[in-house]
């Protein structure tokens, strides 16, 4: 193996400092013994037993973890069905508008979306609560869950449908039968990316929630602007923790149908 | 003859399983299959043969139902099967990709279809059982696809199409992912296959040797258009056009003009300083017509010395030699510029062979080894 150049060591290490030394600074604060955030009192786990007796951020965090799984499972279901019809549907009239329409949500700035949603659900005179929020993340979340799982139809051999027509099944019984289990890890890191993204939404949540529904990010924010306090430490680490185990969750499942598929193939090759 | 031959489209009162009447299959401007009228009879081995985007992958696909035909109906068995869907249809593919679920064992791959069917479980148990055996694969049923190799999945295939005992199976490209020696062996087991189902196989190929080893006839297609359906020795001995000789094995194909001069028999002025060949032909010409006399490189044979009492016989020079163990392919330059290939079959060790590059040799055929086609 080669060994590193000097230039690249510098180049990683400062980029990875750049990118890594706030959030390690978070959860060595997390643990600190003092009230005082910037002064170093000692280790102790004590504010994140002061976290569990917060109702207001327990509620909280019970509102985003509701939100999250609400949306992305609706995300999933919506994204995977766009994804089938952009791939499989064959060429139909706006194809291409539509898959590129797709992407949009990807580029456009989270102000823009909650500010038109915001909007909407004041027009059609929706009271802003838990489902906004849910609706709102289901809209933006969606395209992320299309882009993956289309990325994985694109792969998927067609005959693998026209046999399962050809043995007997009816479309929708292929698509169960066959299709879903052979796309489901892609649908799977689909619904974790979701999940992730809504999890620690900010902006889009403050533009759609409303007094009854306020979520762990939207807490933390308004909690932040009176002083940060060691017990947000000990809150944002553990919402470090979870979006990390999400990420890479989702990442492995990928990586290992991937691992699969080409072990696969080379043991076709091999014949 | 004392063994009755398989010739269903010999006998009038035959009724075809399969009859294509008119049909015409267009994507946009391209047309796949043009006009095409054909009948598949039962326990068949028919075997659709051209080069690839002739349109025989398309003429399958409409028989499985993944396309419907422009115009024109398709009959199985009787009924008008035009608008009836895949799933509903009593015909299975065997797909050249194989198509297995990955996700499912081998076992589960061949019962789909049955559960599909809502058999009980007891006798799809005896059934899957049943296609194992035929495809010896009785070892591997609890493996998954990508466990077993190229030949096995293949036998997968072809059990899972089996299973549902359809009246008709077809056969994309079945053997296209396996190396020569395996397929040859797996050709002579589909024929076996195939014997003991009884069912009518349909199988689309651009393997002219496969064609002729496994069908009873074989449809040369070009251009979405039928060029020739016949029997595989009639295909290579009697093709009815420059097409169908050419894309069967290999042919000589001389210009000339025909002029009868006795009982089916023609004289083929092909060079102003050469006397006429000398060729028999069952089918009219007039004299003067332009015909193209094909003769196989087999039935020319080679000599240095000048053949006595040959029907027909040129004068050339070796121009290469092709050597392929058992057989030699000689490239042989006449005079007026034209290449002949005469086939010799190496019967004596290559240090005696008696001619070698830039030789004077004789070339001779009879007059009835060569077929007089008019296109």
């Amino acid at each position: 193996m080669n060994r590193m150049s000097r230039f690249n060591a510098v180049s990683l290490t400062l980029g990875f400092a750049f990118l890594y030394i706030p959030m390690i600074i978070l959860i060595i604060y997390s643990f600190n013994e003092s009230r005082l955030v910037t002064v170093w009192g000692g280790f102790s786990t004590k504010w994140y037993g002061e976290l569990f007796q917060n109702e207001a951020f327990l509620n909280a965090a019970w509102v985003t973890i509701k939100v999250a799984v609400m949306s992305s499972t609706i995300a999933t279901v919506l994204g995977t069905m766009a994804a089938y019809v952009l791939v499989r549907g064959g060429r139909f009239m706006g194809r291409t508008l539509f898959s590129g329409m797709i992407y949009a949500p990807l580029v456009m700035p989270e102000v823009i979306t909650g500010l038109s949603l915001l909007l909407l659900f004041i027009g059609i005179g929706l009271d802003r609560g838990v489902m906004t929020i849910v609706l709102a993340h289901t809209t933006f979340s969606m395209c992320y869950v299309s882009v993956v799982v289309s990325s994985r139809l694109v792969t998927f051999d067609k005959s693998l449908e026209e046999a399962a027509l050809d043995l007997g099944c009816s479309p929708a019984e292929s698509f169960r039968l066959v299709t879903l289990p052979i796309i489901a890890p892609a649908v799977i890191s689909g619904w974790l990316l979701a999940f992730t993204l809504s999890l620690d939404d900010l902006v889009i949540a403050s533009f759609t929630s409303g007094p009854s529904a306020t979520t762990l990010p939207i807490r933390i924010f308004s909690a932040v602007r009176l002083g940060v306090t060691p017990e947000i430490n000990a809150l944002s680490t553990i919402m470090i923790s979870i979006v990390t185990v999400g990420v890479i969750t989702a990442s492995l499942v990928t990586k290992r149908q991937m691992a699969r598929q080409k072990a696969e193939e080379r043991a076709a090759e091999r014949g | 003859m004392t063994v009755s031959e398989f010739e269903p489209w010999n006998d009038p009162e035959a009724k075809p399983l399969i009859h294509f009447q008119n049909v015409t299959k267009r994507f946009g401007d391209f047309t796949a299959i043009d006009d095409l009228t054909i009948d598949i009879y039962e326990k068949e081995f028919y075997a659709l043969l051209g080069p690839s985007g002739c349109g025989k992958t398309t003429l399958m696909r409409m028989l499985a139902g993944f396309e419907t035909p422009t115009e024109g109906t398709i009959q199985l068995a009787g009924q008008d099967i035009v608008g009836v869907p895949p799933n509903k249809r009593a015909t299975n593919m065997m797909f050249q990709s194989y198509a297995l679920f990955p996700h499912l064992s081998i076992w589960e791959n061949i019962a789909f279809g049955l559960r599909r069917e809502g058999m009980a479980k007891d006798k799809i148990n005896d059934r899957v059982e049943e296609m194992l055996r035929l495809t010896r694969m009785e070892k591997f049923a609890r493996r998954k696809p990508h466990q077993v190799s190229g030949g096995q999945r293949q036998r997968v295939a072809l059990a899972r199409s089996l299973a549902k005992a359809p009246k008709l199976l077809l056969l994309d490209e079945p053997l296209g992912a396996l190396d020569k020696k395996l397929r040859q062996d797996t050709q002579f087991e589909l024929m076996d296959i195939q014997e003991k189902t009884g069912t009518t196989f349909v199988i689309v190929t651009h393997d002219q040797e496969e064609a002729m080893t496994v069908a009873s006839r074989v449809a040369v297609m070009d251009h979405g258009q039928i060029k020739q359906v016949a029997t595989p020795a009639h295909i290579y001995e009697a093709p009815n056009s420059v097409y169908v000789a050419d894309f069967i094995g290999e042919v000589n194909i001389i210009d000339g003009t025909a002029s009868p001069n006795g009982e089916d028999t023609y004289a083929v002025k092909w060079c102003d300083n050469h006397a006429p060949l000398n060729a028999a032909s069952p089918l009219p010409f007039s004299e003067g017509q332009k015909c193209h006399l094909a003769i196989r490189p087999e039935k020319v044979s080679i000599s240095a010395d000048k053949p006595e009492g040959a029907a027909n016989m040129v004068q050339g020079k070796v121009h290469d030699i092709a050597y392929l163990g058992n057989i030699s392919t000689y490239y042989v330059e006449l005079p007026t510029g034209a290449i002949i290939k005469a086939q010799t079959a190496n019967t004596r060790r290559i240090a005696r062979r008696s001619f070698t590059w830039e030789d004077t040799v004789w070339l001779s055929w009879t007059a009835t080894a060569g077929v007089l086609l008019a296109e």
